[in-house]
């Protein structure tokens, strides 16, 4: 083939040994292989805290289990939480991102190859120093543990008096080193799109994808600066006698909540945003139609960002604010939900009057818009003060931010797993094993995050071990348990696709979903240098005016 | 091949569908499966006080509307699924190519705004009559502490101290006589939550919280720990006695009583008061008083011991002070490693103090 003529292919390639082809991977700058190492990372990682939920599901299935110990249980959803938003979905958005926006904007990498490699070995680290914590978290003395505050963490229950050893310090370190890797990504997503965008591609020909991806770099720099600095102020406080957080000394234990907060729900748009990108490259395709209104777009996916950063508080309607102060963070709530909504909207106007194919990325795109639609209502209930008061800190909330982050986020990840899965690796995915993985998912998310509300209106809190029998939760729970099951099965026929379609699935070609945006201008997977000459653009579709030079978009825009 | 290969996603379609309705039809059983048959179930939507009747009449109104949206914005994508679906007509041209439609675009920014408004209107009004509602002259005061893993109650106007059991009087809606808490923590956050009284506020150290409830009717209403405090966080339930007036001055007067001087157990006193008991506990009139864990003076007009997770019997306080891991793993309370006849006379003087 031609390529093999190509330096950088040399005609060896087949023969080297694995460990210089593991060398090549260690020091590589490649954003390609970057973002697959992140995506890797984060499967990981996802699978470990897959177990950490099952765990929790088998002990909550029946009143009075003794599965596990309360202290088991304990470290059990501290680490879930933590791996899962800090080493699975912030990971695997920035891989997407690392991977795709450059193809995406015309570019051969990112702006500052580099730096990309250094904040992915940093959130590599700081997954391992997490889990370091298992074997060193107590130190010299007895054996170690995983830290078992809660991943939100909150003050006093990290002060030295309650959590002994160096459990909390490893949860600590490992979220200051993974921000330093997070914030750096960031700003190489800024620079790249700012930067590094091929002729004719102005902002506003932009896909969609790298605008998303644009404000979410963005907002990470705003979310984990803030998380970065309390980090900081709780090791002064445990190892150098200062007393932030410290309420025997006149701390302030609702100010490690502010602090915690700040970052924490930016966050969750941070982590939702890239969803968002997703769903705006996938709908359209599968539509055959151009994305509806893509200016509102943008401009909603903006004013979300700025709205997210006024509405933290609404995680602490509980903690006792003035009713001045509730009322706010109420309406903020309320407010982000109009931008949310518009989005929501227009996808559907970009499903209107489309030919729709319910192609597997499709089937994943459309359980997000149900599920995030209930999510988001739900969500309006939990904005609602008064109500708040109710359902805050019950499985009501749990459920909430399940449906979010795994009926949304995850739905949206597991379309683009599929999505762009022949463009990574070169080869079609299973079909029939990925529509079984989609109904096999939409059936144990149902059963388990749907019936997980209700005991949350009965009064059960979360982060129990145990609950009494006779208050009406015993049914629901095992119910959730079994839905726990079912997804845990689904997610194996996912991973199991994943690697076999890798040895044994049809040859993708370049441009197997007939779409629109540059990445599959290019051979999948992509030459090192993604194209061998930078391609010039006159729209938003630079492939569209290719393919239908009789009707290109140009012309309307 | 292609019409076998319709047939089947619409097949799968159909059973996905029949799934889902029959998953929220059972949710829908065991909700109200749930309210029928379980009155002791803390349910949200059983409000027996005015907090929580302003609660629920505020989340009925945000269901409605949000259900509305909810049919709205379902029956929009159903819709455009089914009627735009691709067909296997052999079709293969490309629908028109819209992009975009301003009128539109104002519609569904405009609509959803009104909404926030209306919702934000109905939020601060509850917010307001919940939050800033005045303290009458009547109104009974207590301080609740939360402890890892208890709760302590303090009567300043009655000079009262208990413990996991918090007695309050019935308030009659012509004579209202609610109940006001200041809530502190001695320790780390904890959440005062009894759902059919009123919504939870947090026990925070170093920042002192209000909340007030009026219950209409007698009984016992169950709660627990809302905020989580530490291992035994599931653990640490919360029981309020609601009583009628009557019955509350009669309670009242007994736990304004010291302890009583039972002599026929002299010898477990002696056990209570030689061994760490007394550097934990206090029984009012005697030398023990500890503030670390519960006040015991009047430990037996109490229905439960360990923050609400045993019954008060012998058998089981034997068991919590033999080994209190074997109730409560990870309880702050030691195990006494007391020799059998000490901990029976122990038991037996614990069960003077009525």
């Amino acid at each position: 083939m031609a390529s093999d003529s190509i330096a950088i292919h040399p005609a060896g390639v087949a023969t080297r040994s694995v460990s210089e082809r593991l060398h090549d991977w260690v020091v590589t700058v490649d954003h390609k292989k970057l973002g697959i190492m992140y995506v890797v990372y984060a499967l990981f990682f996802l699978v470990i805290g897959g177990i950490e939920a099952m765990v929790m599901r088998i002990q909550l299935m029946r009143p009075h289990n003794d599965f596990v110990s309360p202290q088991v249980f304990n470290r059990m959803f501290t680490m879930h939480g933590t791996t899962m938003i800090f080493f699975v979905v912030i990971p695997v958005m920035f891989g997407f991102a690392n991977y795709l926006v450059p193809l995406m904007i015309g570019a051969r990498d990112m702006a500052f190859p580099r730096l990309n490699a250094f904040s992915f070995w940093l959130t590599a680290f700081g997954g391992l120093l997490l889990y370091f914590s298992f074997v060193g978290g107590s130190g010299l003395y007895g054996a170690g543990n995983a830290p078992d505050m809660g991943w939100w963490a909150y003050a006093p229950l990290t002060a030295r008096a309650f959590s002994p050893g160096h459990s909390a310090d490893y949860w600590t370190l490992a979220l200051l080193v993974s921000g330093f890797g997070s914030v750096g990504t960031a700003i190489n997503i800024i620079a790249t799109v700012i930067c590094m965008r091929c002729p004719g591609m102005t902002l506003g020909r932009m896909p969609l994808f790298a605008w998303l991806n644009l404000v979410m770099a963005a907002m990470v720099i705003l979310a984990i600066c803030p998380l970065t600095a309390a980090q900081i102020m709780l090791c002064v406080d445990r190892y150098l006698g200062g007393h932030f957080f410290d309420t025997q000394a006149g701390g302030s234990a609702v100010l490690w909540m502010h602090f915690f907060w700040i970052f924490g729900h930016p966050e969750v748009y941070v982590l939702v945003i890239p969803a968002f990108a997703f769903l705006s490259e996938i709908v359209p395709v599968f539509s055959r139609k151009p994305i509806f209104g893509y200016p509102v777009m943008v401009a909603a996916t903006v004013c979300i960002g700025f709205v997210s950063l006024s509405v933290w508080a609404h995680h602490m309607f509980t903690v006792g604010m003035n009713s001045y102060a509730n009322s706010f963070f109420a309406i903020t709530t309320f407010a982000v939900g109009v931008p949310t909504g518009i989005k929501i909207f227009n996808w559907v106007g970009t499903m209107w009057g489309g030919r729709i194919q319910f192609k597997v990325p499709m089937l994943f795109c459309i359980g997000f818009l149900f599920q995030f639609l209930i999510a988001g209502l739900t969500g309006i209930m939990l904005g609602t003060a008064p109500f708040n008061w109710q359902l805050s800190g019950s499985y009501f909330v749990v459920a909430h931010f399940h449906y979010v982050i795994v009926g949304g986020i995850l739905f949206a990840l597991f379309g683009a797993f599929y999505y762009w899965y022949p463009k990574i690796t070169g080869r079609m995915f299973n079909e029939t094993l990925g529509k079984l993985h989609f109904w096999l998912f939409v059936i144990g998310f149902h059963l388990t995050f749907d019936l997980m509300h209700i005991p949350g209106l009965l009064g059960m809190p979360r982060r129990i071990y145990t609950y009494e029998p006779g208050r009406g939760w015993d049914t629901l729970n095992f119910l959730v348990t079994i839905g726990a099951f079912v997804q845990a099965v689904a997610i194996l026929i996912f991973v199991a696709n994943l690697i076999i379609s890798c040895f044994k699935g049809a040859k993708a070609g370049n441009d197997p979903w007939d779409a629109w945006t540059l990445e599959w201008s290019t051979s999948s997977p992509p030459p090192a240098y993604n194209f061998a000459r930078i391609p010039v653009v006159e729209s938003r579709r630079p492939l569209w005016d290719i393919k239908h030079p009789e009707d290109p978009d140009w012309k309307y825009e | 091949m292609r019409c076998s290969e319709r047939t089947r996603i619409l097949v799968s379609k159909a059973t996905g569908v029949v799934v889902l309705l029959a998953g929220f039809m059972l949710a829908a059983r065991l909700c109200f499966g749930a309210a029928v048959d379980s009155s002791r179930s803390p349910n949200i939507f059983k409000p027996e006080s005015t907090p929580a009747d302003s609660i629920f009449n505020l989340s009925l109104f945000v269901l409605t509307i949000t259900g509305l949206i909810f049919l709205v914005v379902f029956s929009l994508i159903v819709y455009s699924i089914v009627k735009y679906r691709g067909r296997e007509d052999g079709d293969h041209s490309e629908p028109p190519q819209v992009y975009g439609s301003n009128q539109v675009e104002l519609a569904w920014t405009v609509i959803p705004v009104l909404i926030v408004l209306i919702l934000f209107l109905a939020t601060a009004r509850v917010i307001q009559s919940v939050q800033d509602a005045p303290e009458p002259s009547t109104a009974m005061r207590v301080t609740a502490v939360g402890h890892q893993f208890w709760w302590e109650f303090r009567y300043p106007k009655l000079g009262i101290v208990t413990a996991n059991e918090l007695h309050v009087p019935v308030s009659d809606p012509s004579h209202p006589t609610p109940t006001f808490l200041t809530l502190l923590s001695a320790d780390t956050d904890h959440s005062f939550w009894v759902p059919r009284l009123a919504g939870k506020t947090d026990l925070i150290p170093n920042h002192p919280n209000k909340m007030w409830i009026d219950p209409r009717e007698t009984g016992v209403y169950l709660g627990q720990c809302a905020q989580y405090c530490g291992v035994e966080h599931a653990k640490m339930l919360l029981r309020v006695y609601v009583d009628s007036q009557e019955e509350f001055d009669k309670w009242a007067k007994e736990q304004e009583a010291e302890a009583s001087s039972d002599s026929s157990a002299e010898a477990g006193r002696r056990v209570f008061e030689s061994t760490g008991c007394i550097n934990c506990h206090a029984v009012r009139g005697t030398v023990a008083d500890g503030r670390f864990g519960p006040d015991l003076t009047h430990l037996m007009s109490r229905d439960t011991i360990a923050a609400g997770i045993a019954p008060n019997t012998p058998e089981s306080l034997r068991k919590w002070i033999e080994d209190p891991d074997s109730i409560k793993q990870g309880s702050l309370m030691p195990a006494m490693k007391l020799k059998d006849e000490d901990l029976d006379a122990l038991i037996a003087y614990l069960g003077t103090l009525r």
